[in-house]
């Protein structure tokens, strides 16, 4: 089965110049897409890149099970920014804020549905929606 | 045809029919006006957005020895209140912030917390730290007063907004170079995006357009519970540029809505934060409609491809009151997600709640249908077009030094 995951990296410094996602192509076969990315140039912090893979699910879990080996802490990406949803109120101020499009209205309803699979954690919605129901989680 | 005690006497006998505004317009086109007319009694609106000039009032007990608040300072969770008045009233606005919040002087700011925040979390029954100074006189000797407060144990603790439920609004956008924070939201950059605040069709006042039945006095729904409309809110402005069904293209007639805040639900009060601008309350408002006659029930039948809206340039003409319009955009158009201004296609968003809106004109249906809200008369009707009140700008007269 095909599986589209988003992910966050974090790579300790000595990682930052491995040729990590080359190995997922090579040896994993799978597809990526950037999302984002940093390195810092401070010492002591890490790189960050935000990561679509695409790949069969198996193959995936393996290359998931190679990062981890390399020394790279990983998260998925929907668990970064949720939605308070008691908090929403639906109002719509964040739809044209969001670059990938995570918001989106339901013509029939006018309620506004998150998607957390788009989200690419850029943080724009956080402050700009206005009851703060944007949670963002490091 | 029908009056507000007829309407009345079928609320109590349970007979009543009553729809909200966007379902009264399916009902027209199927039924056409005059059998609508005589079919339906009562047409539910709603509005859930944010509105600035909210503010509370209540009033803490006499403490032992007494203290006079009035001509001291007083502070809500370190928010700053209004002691203007006696010893123990206290008057409180959505927008006030606490004296060491940053503000925009690391713009834009992020005003986390503020009076609309108070407000909501005072309504849920939380503790709020009330703190005061005072100056002291022979009667009032008392010169600091600290103590947890609970809205269970306060006098009065009443809402008073002095404007509330716009009638139709400025549609906003930012024809600059650069990202503006607004209280319309964030405002891309060369019309990046667009951004209304609204209910349209469902909107209290825009399927009211001449007041003819919301006035002074006229029960509403408050802040999920029973409020009035105490007054016309301030900035009143009945005569403006209407199209040829009298829906207003420009901002119009507002509220000044009044209602027991111990009543309310933090559901319908929400603190607000506006990126960059400041802090303010959500507040959900509803006005029943009673169907009088035909020319009423055309009035509430009005659909959001009928409402206009000013397109308006919150970099420029806005702040420096400059009357330029950018275009107008029917309130469909927006809805739909994308509008076209000055050539190009620009993504459409909103600060008001339409899906809350409809859950408030159907809160207000409920309750009307089981006999628990009775329609009022109202005791003086709002400014007409023809009544000659205007919202005017302010005349400067600098100070001589
Ligand atoms: S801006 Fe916030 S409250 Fe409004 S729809 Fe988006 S997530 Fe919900
Ligand atoms: S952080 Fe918010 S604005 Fe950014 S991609 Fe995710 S949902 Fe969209």
């Amino acid at each position: 089965m095909a599986v589209t995951k988003r992910v966050v990296l974090h790579f300790p410094r000595r990682l930052v110049e491995q040729p990590v996602i080359y190995r997922l192509v090579k040896d994993y076969n799978l597809e990526f897409n950037i999302l984002r990315a940093s390195i810092t140039a401070e010492p002591e912090e890490e790189g960050l890149l935000v990561l679509q893979l695409k790949g069969e699910q198996e193959e995936y879990d393996r290359g998931v099970k190679f990062l981890l080996k390399s020394g790279l802490k990983i998260q998925s990406l929907s668990q970064d920014v949720t939605r308070n949803e008691a908090r929403c109120t639906s109002c719509g101020a964040c739809v044209t804020l969001c670059p990938p499009g995570a918001f989106v209205v339901d013509p029939k309803t006018r309620q506004v549905n998150f998607d957390d699979e788009k989200c690419v954690a850029c943080g724009l919605c956080i402050k700009a929606c206005p009851p703060r129901a944007m949670e963002v989680h490091f | 045809m029908k009056t507000i005690s007829e309407i009345n006497e079928k609320i109590q006998q349970g007979k009543a029919v009553v729809v909200n505004a966007e379902e009264v317009i399916d009902l027209v086109k199927e039924k056409g006006v005059k059998h609508a007319a005589q079919h339906v009694d009562v047409v539910t609106t709603g509005t859930f957005g944010p509105m600035c000039s909210s503010g509370i009032y209540f009033n803490i007990g006499h403490s032992k020895p007494r203290i006079k608040l009035g001509g001291g300072r007083v502070y809500l969770n370190d928010v700053l209140a209004y002691p203007g008045l006696a010893a123990a009233d206290v008057f409180f606005g959505a927008n006030a912030l606490p004296d060491d919040d940053p503000r925009n002087r690391m713009h834009p700011g992020d005003f986390n917390y503020g009076g609309g925040h108070v407000i909501e979390e005072l309504v849920a029954g939380k503790d709020i730290r009330f703190t005061a100074n005072a100056y002291g006189t022979d009667c009032y000797p008392r010169k600091r007063l600290e103590t947890w407060l609970n809205i269970k144990d306060l006098n009065e603790a009443v809402m008073f907004n002095v404007r509330n439920a716009y009638q139709n609004y400025n549609v906003a956008v930012n024809l600059s170079d650069k990202t503006i924070y607004t209280y319309m939201g964030v405002l891309k950059p060369r019309l990046g995006n667009v951004n209304y605040c609204s209910a349209g069709q469902l909107s209290p006042l825009l399927n009211d357009p001449y007041y003819r039945t919301v006035g002074i006095g006229t029960r509403i729904f408050l802040g999920g519970s029973v409020g009035y409309v105490a007054w016309q809110g301030t900035q009143h402005n009945p005569n403006v540029l209407r199209t040829e069904a009298g829906v207003p293209k420009r901002s119009a007639g507002t509220l000044a809505v009044i209602g027991d805040l111990k009543q309310m639900s933090p559901q319908w009060l929400v603190g607000t934060s506006m990126y960059g601008y400041g802090v303010t309350l959500t507040v959900g408002v509803g006005v029943p409609i009673p169907i009088l006659d035909e020319e009423i029930l055309r009035h509430t039948a009005v659909t959001d491809a009928e409402i206009y809206g000013a397109v308006i340039d919150y970099s420029d003409a806005y702040p420096n009151q400059k009357p330029d319009i950018v275009g107008e955009v029917s309130y469909a158009e927006l809805k739909s997600g994308t509008v076209k201004l000055q050539g190009k296609k620009v993504p459409a968003g909103s600060l008001s709640s339409y899906s809350k809106a409809l859950e408030i004109a159907d809160i207000l249906k409920d309750w009307i249908k089981r006999g628990e809200f009775l329609l009022t008369e109202a005791v003086a009707p709002l400014p007409g077009v023809e009544s000659g009140v205007a919202f005017k700008p302010l005349p400067e007269r600098p100070l001589e030094i």
